[in-house]
């Protein structure tokens, strides 16, 4: 399929290609830990196409380690990772990078080449990566910097611009990937408070828009409770309550989770 | 003093030719430097120990000799082993490989101040460990050690009256034959120490502004 009739952002999970509800992404009884910390014990966790799952709880939780355990920025101590079916951890280097591929990610600090242009930025790895020429990679990331409010900024460095944009274009720079998973990792803790709302309102609408599959550890409870169809609490390493946002938000099950809860909201 | 202005006439042609080779000397040594102490640099983050180490090794014994001690290793004691090299050719290379020392050392401290997000980044993105060097890594790091690369030129400039020891007649060179053979020494000694001042202030004016430049 050529790259210019592609859908903007990947529609992989929808049920006329039969793929929708399937199970994406499987941890089993996965371990980490940093010296004499158990950062997370033992961990199921299994997250179907198209969901929209957050992570909440307290810092030191576990819940940005399963975000980087993902995306391979760190390894587990023990136990298996599984993504559309394919393994990656345990895997060999050259399948590990395949299968991450899959997975695109948004850091808190935003993390963009600030010795690249905008236009550069989202370029780069669809070009090198996926092969995309130089003028399908521009006519792409074009498309995704005007969906994410930034046309106009595509020759400026990102270092120039505010908080909330630098975050816009991470977003785009992540989707020019065309990730079937998106990870969220405290997209909006660096950003001034006035400059959060732009940043949840694009996520919103690519939550709605798309069928994405986005994992989000988030602080922002509201977002939290408005995109999720799931939310999992974790307390110590292990996930101690999960359910839809109106249960987990509104009537709680587990004592932690209440303490929590009103201890952020 | 004795000072005389015809003397510095008859030195001027002389003068001109040390200036040449003072020149060559340090743009070949400093482009030695440069491409060498980013291999070393490189080599000393091989996952490989036998990487690592003898290049860890070779950098500190460098690193760690006087610089008149490798122009005399290389003129006199390598030709015993067959690599017979001009004088010139020997501090251009006596220069650039200690020298390279000390920008391998520039190069690393300019690599780890890279914040580990960009390599973050890079990895999310798939991009393959070469491209993350040469199109994320390096541009960031040779910006950030662009200044501290260009006081090692000026220390090099400085260090190049060294290779008159060895028969090369750089600026200093020509001054110190100029003076044996005409017994006026005033002249053509501070004709080259201003020759100095000329080039290594204006250089270093410029290096500041670069560094400002590059801050922003």
């Amino acid at each position: 399929m050529p790259a210019d009739t592609d859908p903007l952002i990947p529609k992989p999970a929808t049920a006329a290609n039969g793929s929708a509800g399937r199970e994406l992404i499987r941890l089993e009884q996965v371990t980490k830990r940093f010296g004499d910390t158990t950062v997370l014990d033992r961990l199921d966790l299994s997250v179907d196409a198209g969901r929209h799952v957050t992570l909440i709880g307290p810092s030191g939780s576990g819940k940005t380690t399963i975000l980087r355990l993902l995306m391979t920025l760190t390894k587990p101590d023990e136990g298996t990772i599984t993504v559309d079916g394919r393994r990656l951890f345990p895997a060999p280097e050259k399948q590990c990078r395949e299968v991450r591929k899959k997975i695109g990610m948004v850091f808190q600090q935003f993390n963009l080449f600030p010795n690249m242009t905008v236009l550069r930025n989202v370029t780069e790895a669809p070009r090198t990566v996926l092969g995309l020429s130089r003028d399908e990679a521009e006519a792409r990331a074009r498309e995704l910097l005007d969906l994410v409010g930034l046309a106009d900024k595509c020759d400026m460095r990102p270092t120039r611009l505010s908080g909330g944009q630098q975050q816009r274009v991470a977003i785009a720079r992540a989707l020019a990937m065309r990730p079937r998973v998106l990870l969220l990792d405290e997209v909006t803790s660096a950003l001034d408070p006035e400059l959060v709302a732009g940043v949840l309102d694009l996520l919103r609408d690519i939550a709605r828009s798309t069928d994405i599959t986005l994992l989000c550890v988030t602080h922002e409870m509201g977002f939290a409770r408005d995109i999720s169809d799931q939310v999992l609490m974790f307390d110590a390493g292990r996930i101690i309550e999960s359910g839809p946002p109106e249960k987990l938000f509104g009537d709680p099950d587990h004592e932690r989770t209440r303490e929590f809860l009103s201890s952020v909201l | 003093m004795n000072w005389d202005w015809s003397t510095l006439g008859d030195f001027l042609p002389a003068f001109r030719s040390g200036v040449l080779v003072t020149l060559q000397a340090l743009v070949l040594g400093a482009l030695i430097a440069f491409a060498l102490g980013l291999v070393w640099t490189l080599a000393q983050r091989s996952p490989l120990r036998v990487v690592r180490w003898p290049v860890t090794a070779v950098t500190e014994f460098i690193r760690n000799t006087p610089l008149l001690v490798q122009l005399f290793f290389i003129f006199y004691v390598l030709p015993e082993w067959g690599l017979t090299l001009s004088a010139l050719a020997t501090g251009v290379i006596g220069l650039g490989l200690h020298y390279s020392t000390y920008t391998a050392e520039v190069y690393r401290a300019g690599i780890d101040g890279v914040p580990p997000g960009q390599w973050e980044a890079a990895t999310a993105l798939g991009l393959p460990r070469s491209r993350t060097w040469t199109a994320v890594v390096l541009p960031q790091a040779l910006r950030r050690v662009t200044p501290a690369l260009g006081n090692y030129v000026i220390a090099m400039l400085k260090d190049s009256p060294m290779l008159m020891t060895i028969g090369v007649l750089e600026m200093l060179g020509q001054a110190r034959q100029f003076g044996s053979r005409t017994f006026h020494m005033n002249e053509p000694i501070v004709t080259v120490g201003i020759a100095f001042i000329l080039i290594a202030y204006p250089a270093s004016l410029l290096l500041r502004a670069l560094e400002r430049r590059l801050a922003r």
